[in-house]
Formats: C-alpha cells, structure tokens, sequence
C-alpha cells in the first residue's frame, strides 16, 4: 500500500470528490416537514436543520477511532515484528487521530451548545471522546519522555494496547452507568445499539454512509502521506550520523 | 509450586526492603492524612450527599496511590537492581510478585482512608458493609493490576512523578466510574444484590488488565 503512488492518487482524488459531494448536497437539499422526493430530507423535531452535522461531526469521530485503531495495530505489529516501519506507521496515525479527535470534539462541543443548550453535557458518548483525547495526549506525552527509539516504540505500542483494552468498557458499560442525549443511550426507546444511526431514511443514510467513506479515505491518504514523510525524516537522520 | 515459591520471595524482598526503608509507606500515609485535612477544611460544615463523599473517596485513594505505587519499579531502576531481577526471576514471577505487593499496598491505604473517613466525616455511614467491603476489595485489586503495569512502563521514562497519573487516568476511568457508583449505593445502605452489576464490571475489568498485562509484561520488562 505504501510506496505505491498510483494507488495513493486514487484514494486523494475519491476522497476530495466524495468529501465535496458530501458538503455540498448535505448543504443544499432541503429539509421539508413531509419528504415527497428523494431529493427531499425530512425534518425530525427538535434537531431541524441542525440534524445536517451528523453528514460532518460523525464521520469525523469515526475517524479518531479508526485513527486509534489503526495506532493500535500496528503497535502490536511492531512488538511482533521489532520492524521499526511498524511503530513509524503507528505513531503517524496517532497523530491524525489525535487530531480527528480534536475537531471531533469542538464541533460536537459547538452542536451541543446549539441543540442541547450547553456547550459541555458529559454524556457518555462525550465523556468517551475525551477518554480517547486524554489517551492520544497520555500516548504522546509518553513518547517525548523515552530517551531510546526502540524503547519509546515498544513502550508506547504496549501503553496503547492496555489502553485498548478499556474500550469495551466505553462502549458497552458505560452508557449504562450514565444516562445520555446522544442517540442510543439509557432510556432511548428506539435502540440501545452503539451505532444509532441506522433509523435515517434512505436518502440521508446514502449521504451519510458516503461521508463516512470520504473521510475514511481521505484520512488514508493522510496517513500516507505522513508515513512517507516520517520515512524520509528517518533516513535524513541515520545518515546524518 | 516452584513459581509459587518464586513469587513469594519476590514479594517477601519488597515487604523487607519496604519495612527497612519505609519509603513508600510513609510518604503515602501522610499523603492520605494532608488530602482529608484539605478537604476537611473546605467541606466539613457541609451536609454531603452520598455521591459526593463516594466521589472525595476515591479521588484521595487515586492521588494518593499514584504517588506511591509507581515506587515498586521505580526504586529497582533508582537502586540499579532491575538487572539482578532480570537475572534471578522470570517475567512473569516478577508481575505477579509486584502486582500482589501493590495490591497489599492498596488495599492498607484503602483501609486507612476508610478509617478515616469513617471517624471525620459524619455523614460518611457505611449502611451496607458487603457492598462497601466487597467494592473494595475488587477495585484495590482491579486498581493495582493496572497500576502495576503502568509502573513498569513509567519507571523507563524521565518526567515518572508527573507523568504516571496522566497514564493511568485514562486507564482506570471505567474502575473510577464504577466503584464511585458502588460505594455511593454502599453508603445509601441499598441491598447487595443491587450492586451485583457493579460487581460484575469490577471482575471484568480485573480480568482483563491483569490478563492483558501479564501477556503484556514480557516487553516492557526486558531491556
């Protein structure tokens, strides 16, 4: 996958066309009280046109999972393998995923505000993305505090792992411990699933689900491309010495 | 029975050379006593919700053991006697050895903030021991089995004082949440069988970090 350009170019150009598709009509169609078209989304009450920021907000926090999954395995790639390219495509998806992560809760934090009156509700799903938020800062404030390459590699691959590890926790106990207002969460009649986003009619689910894929690649050519760089940076370096 | 007795004189070594230096105990008592006198002084007029002694519990007991679990990796690394440990006992007896000397460790200075508790806060009555007794025993060992790793792993960085509470938060969120929610259940005298679903998230979590860093161990042990 990596080091291969043509491929690369493929996932930049589908996700740039994907991610604009996605802006403009999730932008433009309207939202009617009763859809007579598909081109027609409809107007739940009490999130309105607000209900648009789940075309930009979910994918984004899909995204700082993915980041930190990805992290995840490599990580453990890397303790498998002792191949340093490992730890190298790890840490360069931690970094996105923190940033994902980030922009995940500022805009989720700027909805809030909007549709639930304040900026800060601590809902489960909220609390759990700044769960993810402190592991990535954990994660690198760990790194910048191992002298050798190799130890920072297999320590902060092991530190992800047990952080890993808590995510069950997150996803199936704690939405029980805490009641919530994001969708699917305790005393929501209409599912107890983590993934609440399936009751969209046809139109917004293809709008969503299509977001969720622009994202997906466009945070793979990222990935990329900061894979690469951090390559090149490696190599610069060795020879230097 | 020969892993056993390996285990054992692991821990045996750490209780002596705990007693002879009082190093860590010490530090930690006095540790516990500062953070209920500073709470004591901004609360003790107040009439306190179960929620709120249940949540100042466990915030003192995660203070408090963080600045001094992580001393059982980080005193062989100051005293350069990681090597002779690596030398004379395998990985795993050295993870089992730490893990049940940490837990002891927890669960004296769990004992000691609850003694406390008890006798200066009023309005911390324990109506159903079980419930209190069981809360703690699962989630001293549950803490221990995730701070124990984290030791390890801090006791190779620079910054260890500071950055062992950032590690760990994250980590024992689930732990926090849940034995905040038992002792307040605890403390409003609910039934046990009420905090059985407590419970069962307590052993969840025991198993899976003390399982996940005993496989783990092995790579942040060896040098």
């Amino acid at each position: 996958m990596f080091g291969k350009i043509d491929e690369m170019k493929i996932v930049k150009i589908a996700s740039i066309v994907l991610i604009t598709f996605v802006i403009v009509v999730g932008m433009v169609i309207p939202m009617v009280a009763v859809p007579q078209t598909f081109w027609q989304f409809p107007l739940i009450p009490g999130l309105e046109e607000k209900a648009r920021n789940i075309f930009y907000h979910v994918p984004v926090a899909w995204v700082s999972v993915l980041g930190f999954l990805i992290s995840l395995w490599y990580g453990f790639r890397y303790l498998q393998t002792n191949d340093f390219d490992n730890d190298l495509k790890s840490v360069s998806a931690a970094g996105l995923g923190f940033m994902f992560c980030v922009l995940a809760t500022v805009t989720g934090s700027i909805w809030a505000k909007f549709n639930w009156g304040s900026f800060w509700n601590w809902d489960p799903r909220e609390t759990s993305i700044v769960i993810l938020l402190l592991i990535y800062g954990a994660y690198f404030a760990l790194r910048s505090a191992l002298g050798s390459d190799e130890v920072r590699a297999r320590l902060s691959a092991v530190y992800s792992i047990l952080a890993g590890l808590t995510a069950p926790f997150f996803i199936f106990v704690m939405p029980r411990l805490v009641g919530g207002l994001h969708p699917g969460a305790q005393g929501d009649t209409s599912g107890s699933t983590p993934v609440a986003q399936l009751h969209m009619p046809l139109n917004m689910r293809l709008v969503f689900f299509l977001s969720l894929l622009g994202f997906s690649l466009f945070f793979f050519w990222l990935w990329n491309v900061c894979v690469r760089a951090a390559r090149l940076e490696q190599t610069i370096f060795s020879n230097k010495q | 029975m020969k892993t056993i007795a390996a285990i054992v004189a692991v821990v045996s070594k750490d209780v002596r050379s705990e007693l002879r230096t009082r190093y860590a105990l010490n530090a930690l008592l006095m540790f516990v006593l500062i953070a209920v006198a500073t709470i004591l002084f901004a609360l003790r007029d107040d009439h306190l919700s179960s929620d709120v002694l249940a949540g100042m519990f466990w915030v003192v007991i995660f203070f408090t053991a963080m600045s001094g679990l992580s001393r059982i990796f980080v005193s062989e690394e100051e005293r350069g006697t990681t090597f002779t440990l690596q030398l004379v006992a395998t990985p795993s007896v050295v993870y089992w050895g730490k893990l049940f000397f940490n837990a002891g460790l927890t669960l004296l200075l769990t004992g000691a903030v609850a003694i406390l508790y008890i006798v200066v806060f009023p309005a911390f009555v324990v109506q159903s021991p079980s419930i209190f007794i069981v809360t703690l025993l699962l989630g001293d060992l549950g803490f221990a089995a995730s701070a124990t790793i984290l030791a390890a792993i801090i006791a190779k960085a620079h910054s260890k004082g500071t950055l062992y509470p950032v590690l760990s938060f994250p980590v024992l969120i689930p732990l926090l949440m849940t034995v905040m929610q038992s002792t307040a259940k605890a403390l409003d005298g609910e039934n046990i069988s009420d905090a059985f679903g407590d419970f069962q998230i307590l052993i969840a979590y025991l198993l899976i970090m003390a399982g996940g860093s005993y496989l783990l161990f092995d790579y942040v042990w060896k040098d």
